[in-house]
């Protein structure tokens, strides 16, 4: 384990997480009081597909991969950075888990479990903005990603 | 059942009724000489009647008397005695009289008492056999607290009734007829008079009683029905809170106490009014006689001295008549409820008792197939549910039905556990009826299942157990007075046409459970448990729970000791960061600083609670060392972050859930306190004050909170100060406190804490579950499991069995069929309440299960995921109340037909 980390050392590390950085420190301060704290280990599942989901988690330090299950066994379909968030999906549209996250190094994580998050979404528009940003940058990634996978399949026929 | 209250009476009770008639009889003898003995004692001795010469003797007990008709008789000739000794004498026979009344007395109001208990126990048992009996459409329309109020309440006054049924009625009869035919003995038109009136009074009165009976029916139907609603409203409070409902209840409920008011006052003043036309009535009569009879005397016509004896003759007669009435009200009140009762328990098509009847032998299994014979199923509205189907379950048979929801394969399943009888058709079982199978046969043979869970009141392993106790297998063993309370139950159950198996006997068929007896018995309930996957629950409810090491044997022990294996194990998988110990000599950061300060559990008066807080002891080991300035500032920190953190949050707000060491009403107070208490400290605050602000470091966790308050020096005081409290524990506190200690069982944790002996760090995200699975699988090794799980199934499920949660109800009451070795399982949709993944996990491993031992049942399984149908022999697809396809999983698929609508949707 690292030495104790503060409530205060907190507050500023997610003050580098771009989805909160438009937020006043006081509040991060509540965001962070009222997280979990937690650590894995190099090679920890955050989480499984098809669980259901519960948290969301902000990764504070390390990377993790995020996979999905298929027939030949699990594919990466992307990494996880340090300060971004991970896991909002499945608490937003109340599905279960729609892939695995697992970590490739040790990770520090802040655990915000679901009434917080959805609650933290109503308080404070900005994360809220910040939030639909990051998601829609996922959808223009993945729009592209499947259009460019199309192609390639039309050129195989 | 009888319609008549008489004759039920009479019929159950008829033996008796005539002995204490007799007895009765017979008593009157003494009670009428004691009557003419006082007489005889003041005219006697005291007066001197007979004694005129000193010395004078005179004859004692000749006792004679007069009869009606038989003229006096003589029962004994007597003795000589002097006028003193007669005295004596005559004053013993008085007291020897006076006891044997009261004798008498107590013998015939035991008997009767008896004879009313005994009856009141024969109808309520009969009751609850005809519950048992019912066909179960009847239960769609009754209320079980109706029923209850019927069982209990309403049959009551029946048993205070039984003994005066016959007794009382020829006792006053005899004296009201004896009275009155000493009126026409001494003048007949008199006695005429006396005759009409007592036919007025038995003509009127009980016709305006015919409304009171109308009112005492009403007022039993709505007493009834209120208790109905109540336990309505306890069952459905649910429902209730989530629509705010309360006061609609409210109003339903005083609406009907004001009628049953109505009802009941409606009956007082009716009964007084009947009251006192009655008195009316029997004081006319006198009247007449004063009136008429004077008349007469004056007249010439009427001697005086016989007018005398006509109205002293009458005085006896109003009292048995007034008590002969008052009998027939009770009669009446009484009938009316008994009426009243035995129609509702009047139901068409009830189940023979022959059907129900005991059997101690294992009937054997049920080898021919399970067929429905062209049935059809109806609900109560007459609407088809199942129509003309026909199909066949061979033993050894596993079959799949599905359908949509209103497919109809529930109904079958419903029909198949006899819970639905057929509207035309029937099942038959190798060529006999199913309903008329003795239920021996049919309720062992098959095992049934719905996601409709019902559980009673008791512990887990009880419920689970339950589909094992059909018949009383072996006696309990008694001695002493036990065996003699025994002889006297059975006695009695046999007066009372009850039956006398005895509840504590062994009720339990281990054979049925694939054991031999109790001692065997965990292996095959543990797999059960495991196949529906609930025994991890039942570890978590052991885990969780305190025990006695005392009732406990061993168990103490063997939990110290799997503490170091626990350190071990987690040692060799690098977990050892996961609990944090109790040290005695170290501080443990995963606790609270007050867990630290104290090291122990309070269990007693001195430490319990906030009692510390003002506990002298405490406090000065405290003062003495300077820790309560030390968390004085530390608590003044925690409630500066605190007020920081959360003072602009509504008090609602789902953050405060974090907030363990205050509530959301506390903020405006600490808030308050800070402002006073700023750059003032520790010196400054009242006693009540430090109390609060030290309060907070107590349930202060680092790594939890991550204030940045404990320093490495803070954390080494608190351990001195831990040691100096318990080195200087007064003796008279040690029994307050039980301290931690890594050597021994602490009686006042939990099994859980006990074997982790520290806490479980917060930093492992799944801390927890992770030490779960290792501790349950220590205690499989170590042996311990059996015992632990034994713990777990002493949990009380509560009212319904409502302190599972619904997906553990669906467990348990699919784990209670499969305890039960059965030739059929029929499973209706049993657990809708688990997801896809769980629901086919545990239909694979029930499909094991099953075959254990070579064994081979039938298992008919309506499934909800269309999909698990390719786990069965066959599959059959029901849609709108009719078989439309049987054959196996391949066929099906091929067919083209709605089953492969139904897999592919």
């Amino acid at each position: 384990m690292g030495t104790e980390m503060l409530l205060k050392d907190e507050v500023q590390m997610l003050r580098r997480v771009p989805l909160f950085s438009n937020v006043e420190p006081g509040k991060l301060k509540l965001l962070a009081f009222t997280s979990d704290r937690v650590s894995y280990d190099a090679g920890e599942a955050i989480f499984h597909q098809g669980d259901t989901g519960d948290a969301a988690y902000v990764v504070l330090a390390g990377k993790a991969d995020i996979l999905v299950d298929s027939s030949t066994g699990p594919i990466k379909i992307a990494e996880v950075e340090t300060n971004s968030i991970v896991g909002e999906i499945a608490i937003l549209c109340d599905v279960s888990r729609t892939a695995t996250v697992q970590t490739t190094t040790a990770v520090e994580a802040l655990r915000i479990r679901k009434e917080h998050f959805l609650k933290l979404l109503t308080d404070f528009p900005e994360i809220t903005i910040e939030i639909m940003r990051v998601l829609a940058d996922r959808l223009s990634h993945t729009t592209s990603e499947l259009s460019e996978a199309r192609s390639r399949a039309r050129k195989a026929e | 059942m009888e319609k008549r209250l008489a004759r039920y009476i009479w019929t159950h009770t008829r033996g008796q009724q005539l002995w204490i008639l007799l007895v009765v009889a017979i008593s009157m003898v003494p009670y009428f000489l004691s009557f003419d003995l006082p007489k005889q004692i003041v005219n006697g001795p005291i007066q001197g009647q007979g004694f005129d010469q000193p010395g004078a003797t005179q004859t004692f007990m000749n006792i004679s008397f007069d009869l009606p008709w038989l003229g006096p008789v003589t029962l004994f000739d007597g003795i000589d005695l002097t006028r003193m000794q007669m005295l004596f004498a005559l004053s013993l026979v008085f007291l020897v009289l006076v006891i044997v009344n009261g004798l008498f007395k107590f013998y015939i109001n035991t008997y009767k008492g008896r004879l009313g208990e005994r009856l009141l126990r024969r109808i309520r048992f009969e009751l609850v056999d005809r519950i048992l009996r019912f066909p179960p459409s009847q239960f769609k329309r009754m209320k079980g607290a109706e029923v209850a109020s019927m069982v209990k309440d309403e049959v009551e006054p029946l048993g205070g009734f039984t003994g005066d049924a016959f007794v009382q009625p020829a006792l006053l009869g005899g004296q009201a007829l004896t009275a009155l035919f000493f009126i026409f003995m001494q003048n007949a038109w008199l006695g005429l008079i006396a005759a009409v009136m007592v036919g007025v009074q038995a003509l009127i009165i009980p016709r305006m009683r015919r409304r009171l009976l109308v009112l005492g029916r009403e007022r039993q139907i709505t007493a009834r029905e209120l208790a109905g609603r109540v336990s309505e409203i306890v069952d459905g409070i649910g429902t209730i809170h989530a629509y705010d409902t309360s006061n609609y209840e409210r109003a339903d409920i005083a609406s009907r106490l004001g009628r049953i008011f109505k009802i009941r006052y409606d009956l007082y003043q009716w009964k007084f009014l009947v009251k006192f036309i009655n008195n009316f009535l029997a004081q006319l009569t006198p009247f007449l006689f004063y009136c008429i009879g004077g008349y007469l005397a004056l007249q010439g016509r009427l001697d005086i001295g016989q007018l005398i004896a006509v109205i002293s003759a009458y005085k006896d007669l109003p009292g048995p008549l007034k008590d002969l009435i008052d009998w027939d009200q009770t009669r009446q009140d009484v009938q009316v409820k008994y009426v009243q009762v035995v129609e509702q328990f009047s139901v068409d098509r009830t189940i023979e008792p022959s059907i129900q009847a005991v059997a101690i032998q294992d009937p054997g299994s049920m080898k021919h197939p399970l067929a429905a014979v062209n049935l059809s199923l109806a609900d109560d509205s007459g609407a088809k549910l199942l129509e003309r189907v026909s199909v066949q379950i061979h033993p050894g048979e596993t079959v799949a039905i599905v359908g949509g929801a209103a497919g109809g394969g529930d109904m079958l399943a419903e029909a198949f556990a006899r819970l639905t009888w057929p509207e035309s058709g029937k099942i038959t079982a190798g060529g006999d009826d199913l309903l008329e199978l003795p239920e021996s046969i049919t309720g062992r043979g098959i095992s049934y299942v719905s996601a409709d869970t019902y559980f009673f009141y008791g512990t887990l392993r009880d419920n689970l157990l339950y589909g094992l106790k059909h018949a009383p297998l072996k006696d309990a063993a008694y001695e002493g007075s036990g065996a003699a309370h025994r002889k006297w139950e059975i006695n009695e159950a046999k007066m009372a046409g009850n039956p006398d198996h005895d509840v504590n006997g062994d009720w339990i068929d281990y054979q049925a459970a694939n054991a031999t007896d109790r001692a065997d018995l965990f292996a095959p309930v543990l797999s059960v448990l495991d196949t529906v996957q609930l025994s991890k629950d039942i570890l978590d409810l052991a885990l969780r729970s305190t025990v006695s090491p005392d009732d406990h044997p061993g168990l103490a022990e063997g939990i110290v000791e799997m503490r170091h294996a626990l350190r071990d194990e987690l040692e060799e998988a690098g977990l050892s960061s996961l609990v944090v110990s109790f040290e005695p000599g170290a501080y443990n950061t995963e606790a609270t600083v007050g867990e630290n300060l104290l090291f122990g559990t309070a269990t007693g008066p001195a430490f319990v609670g906030k009692a510390i807080g003002r506990n002298a002891y405490f406090r000065s080991v405290v003062g003495r060392t300077g820790l309560d300035r030390i968390m004085f500032d530390m608590g003044y920190s925690i409630a500066e972050n605190a007020v920081e953190l959360f003072a602009d949050l509504p008090p609602d707000h789902p953050f405060f859930q974090q907030l363990t060491f205050m509530t959301a009403d506390d903020i405006p107070e600490y808030q308050l306190l800070l402002q006073k208490l700023k750059g003032k400290g520790f010196d400054a605050a009242s006693e009540d004050e430090k109390g609060a602000i030290i309060r907070l470091s107590f349930r202060y966790i680092e790594p939890r909170h991550r204030f940045g308050l404990l320093t490495d020096e803070l954390m080494a005081k608190i351990v001195d100060v831990r040691r100096q409290f318990h080195d200087g524990l007064p003796e008279n506190m040690r029994g307050d406190i039980e301290r931690y200690d890594p050597e021994h069982y602490q009686a006042s944790a939990s099994l859980m804490d006990n074997i982790l002996f520290g806490r479980i760090s917060h930093k492992h995200s799944d801390g927890s579950k992770r030490i779960r699975s290792i501790v349950s699988s220590l205690l499989n090794s170590l042996g311990l499991l059996e015992q632990v799980i034994d713990i777990g199934l002493d949990f009380n499920l509560g009212a319904g069995g409502k302190r599972l949660t619904a997906v553990q109800r669906q467990k348990l009451n699919l784990a209670r069929a499969l305890v039960r070795r059965s030739d059929y399982y029929i499973l209706n949709r049993p657990l809708p309440g688990l997801d896809h993944r769980l629901q086919d996990e545990i239909v694979r491993d029930v499909l094991k299960l099953v075959r254990r031992d070579g064994r081979d049942p039938a298992v008919v399984w309506v499934l909800s995921n269309t999909a698990l149908s390719s786990l069965f022999d066959r599959v059959l697809v029901f849609d709108r109340g009719m078989l439309v396809e049987d054959g196996t999983h391949a066929a099906l698929v091929e067919n083209n037909g709605i089953f492969k609508e139904l897999v592919s949707s």
